[in-house]
């Protein structure tokens, strides 16, 4: 990390795209052509449609991670975060409370977690990995004592509705999906808050001597990446018509997986959407691959841990040439 | 991020009031610990429960001793846990069948090959630690799971078992097993040369690169006797247990990171100690132990664990900016 040089971490740099997207790119065809290949299911409409769904939770989050990596952090809560939501959503619901009283209940249970984990590590600079380290027991004791260790089931109809909803032959929240990563799109692209993103991962103190209060962006970084883990809730509560809550599991670590093959780069100031978008699907390609060739789930984490440590390796080969 | 700002020259031990400091901070906690527990729970201040603080301290401390030399060394171990848990799945497959020797050694081999893996990717490659071993902790949880297809494997030699769940005397041995680990860590890290590099690496890098230390190497040795001591742990802990399957190592990450961070040892390497580990367990095993007399629901744990270790963390912070502050 130290032999990187950091230059001021402009996103508009050729280079550094051309450098970054492929991995992930790479990866989805060769796992296109393989896939089709080896399975007759693989390459059909229903299957298809079916990554892009499974895809959609981890994309979600892997928006929010992105944005945590391009800022030199990371965020381990980020999965217990989504079950510690979808457990107040669907403690909420149950209780009787309206839809929109009850999302709102979930995001902003994800987002006092986030904003603890920004507080911690902006305000008295102490290591992402470790706040959110802890952050991640406490969320996830919030979700079983909140659940009491089992699913909350029996929620409203609209739950399900909303799972099964179609708009032009796509599912809701494949839809849901596509609006997020356009308003982080023109978040990171188009506003203040975005141009911090970049800078705070390329050059802190540049910022901070502009004037610029840098805590606060920053702890505002990991209250959004917490906000959306939130609504991924809502897509995964839905999908499972129920809310339970060790759901989050291992999830962070898919979305850590997406955005590194989407070419963000833990030096800083480097990371792009397009590229976590195209690292949720391959990696979900990946294991829905896997699926097919009944290969078990913790097989393929161990698949998804190597395919992290190739990138960020491949990554660090790169970045000393 | 995980190499500390490199200009900056930091002692390689920490100042005398630091030290004092942290000291009185750990005493403090102890004590009140032991006083607010023994009015809490008459089942707390009792000869048989401090037996059973003490050993659950000691099969804490051997999780958790690997993992501080590598945050003496400015890094992080996440896949601890997990290595433990593929370790002792290997070598329970031999022990089963009474293969004392391929087991021990078995266990102790997979521990050191994952933890060198670890240290290659992140001395060599210069992959964050971090990173390296989060891909390295689901890799490992895999591997379990495939090695043990959903079995459970029990019936360990008794001589084996001793280890775990036996006495020497009538001092129960793990009780021993991690004194004598203490003592040989102690040695090797205060007054050894391999002990000032291990300090040296993550105090100051540049200092010690130029010194002529073999600074890669040695920083990818830490990784494997990382690695080498939770594949020790994983014999100890099915020793008591008697049986292991897949899911053993899985909860085990927090409380041994929690005990490093408690032992006052900081994040960015170079400062504090494996006595101060001993004592993090220590605490940690009184906190654990003062929530189950006091019939605290076990979904508190995994929380109370988070919240301990970045307190502590965020204690020992400003402490030392303090005591910098005052130069």
């Amino acid at each position: 990390m130290t032999e990187l040089s950091i230059q001021n971490g402009d996103p508009r740099k050729v280079w550094a795209r051309l450098g970054d997207v492929p991995a992930a790119l790479y990866l989805l065809v060769i796992l296109f052509v393989g896939l089709s290949v080896a399975s007759p299911y693989f390459l059909t409409q229903a299957n298809l449609i079916n990554i892009v769904l499974q895809a959609s939770v981890v994309l979600i989050i892997s928006l929010g991670m992105t944005l945590i990596i391009i800022t030199e952090g990371i965020d381990l809560s980020l999965g217990p975060v989504l079950s510690f939501a979808g457990v107040v959503f669907g403690a909420a619901l149950v209780a009787g409370w309206s839809f929109p009283v009850a999302m709102i209940a979930g995001i902003v249970a994800a987002m006092l977690i986030g904003g603890l984990n920004g507080y911690l590590i902006a305000y008295h600079d102490l290591q992402p990995f470790i706040v959110t380290l802890g952050t991640f027991g406490l969320a996830m004791s919030f979700a079983m004592s909140i659940s009491g260790g089992e699913s909350i089931s029996g929620l409203p109809s609209g739950v399900q509705w909303f799972n099964d909803g179609h708009i032009l032959g796509l599912p809701f929240p494949i839809w849901a999906t596509a609006a997020l990563f356009l308003l982080t799109h023109i978040l990171l692209k188009h506003t203040r808050f975005g141009r911090y993103v970049y800078a705070i991962g390329g050059n802190r103190k540049a910022l901070q001597l502009a004037g610029v209060r840098v805590n606060l962006w920053q702890t505002s970084i990991y209250v959004y990446a917490a906000a959306l883990a939130g609504f991924a809730s809502f897509i995964m509560t839905a999908r499972t018509n129920a809310a339970h809550p060790t759901v989050g599991m291992g999830l962070e670590f898919d979305a850590i997986a997406a955005a590194v093959l989407g070419g963000a780069s833990f030096s800083g100031g480097k990371g792009t959407l397009f590229g976590a978008a195209a690292g949720a699907l391959a990696v979900a390609t990946l294991r829905n691959g896997l699926n097919l060739m009944n290969v078990a789930a913790e097989w393929q984490s161990a698949a998804v841990g190597v395919v992290i440590i190739a990138a960020v390796a491949g990554d660090a080969i790169r970045g000393r040439t | 991020m995980t190499v500390a700002n490199s200009q900056e020259t930091m002692p390689a031990k920490a100042p005398l009031s630091e030290n004092v400091t942290w000291l009185l901070s750990r005493m403090t906690a102890l004590a009140t610990l032991i006083v607010a527990l023994s009015f809490a729970s008459p089942y707390f201040f009792q000869t048989g429960n401090f037996v059973n603080i003490l050993k659950q301290a000691s099969f804490q401390f051997l999780m958790s001793s690997g993992l501080t030399i590598v945050v003496l060394t400015a890094g992080i171990d996440l896949s601890i846990g997990a290595v433990l848990g593929l370790a002792a799945c290997v070598g329970a497959s031999f022990l089963a069948n009474g293969q004392i020797f391929y087991g021990v050694g078995s266990a102790l081999l997979v521990g050191f090959t994952c933890g060198l893996v670890n240290g290659s990717l992140i001395a060599y490659l210069r992959i964050p630690s971090f990173i390296a071993t989060y891909g390295m902790l689901w890799i490992a949880v895999g591997l379990s799971f495939v090695f043990m297809d959903g079995q459970v494997i029990y019936g360990f030699p008794e001589s084996f078992r001793v280890m775990g769940s036996g006495f020497i005397g009538p001092i129960p041995t793990p009780i021993l097993i991690a004194a004598i680990l203490l003592i040989i860590m102690v040695i090797t890290l205060n007054h050894t040369k391999l002990g000032r590099t291990l300090y040296a690496i993550g105090g100051n890098r540049n200092a010690a690169r130029l010194s002529g230390m073999p600074v890669k190497f040695w920083e990818m040795m830490a990784y494997g006797i990382s690695g080498l001591l939770a594949g020790f742990a994983g014999l100890v802990i099915i020793a008591r247990t008697g049986a292991v399957d897949a899911g053993v190592g899985n909860d085990l990450l927090l409380p041994t990171i929690a005990a490093v961070v408690l032992g006052g040892t900081s994040l960015m390497g170079g400062r504090g100690g494996i006595v101060g580990t001993a004592i993090g367990a220590l605490i940690l095993a009184i906190i654990l132990n003062g929530m189950n007399l006091l019939g605290v629901d076990t979904y508190w744990q995994i929380g109370v664990l988070g919240s301990v270790t970045v307190l502590a963390v965020l204690a020992d912070d400003k402490i030392s900016k303090h005591i910098d502050m005052r130069g």
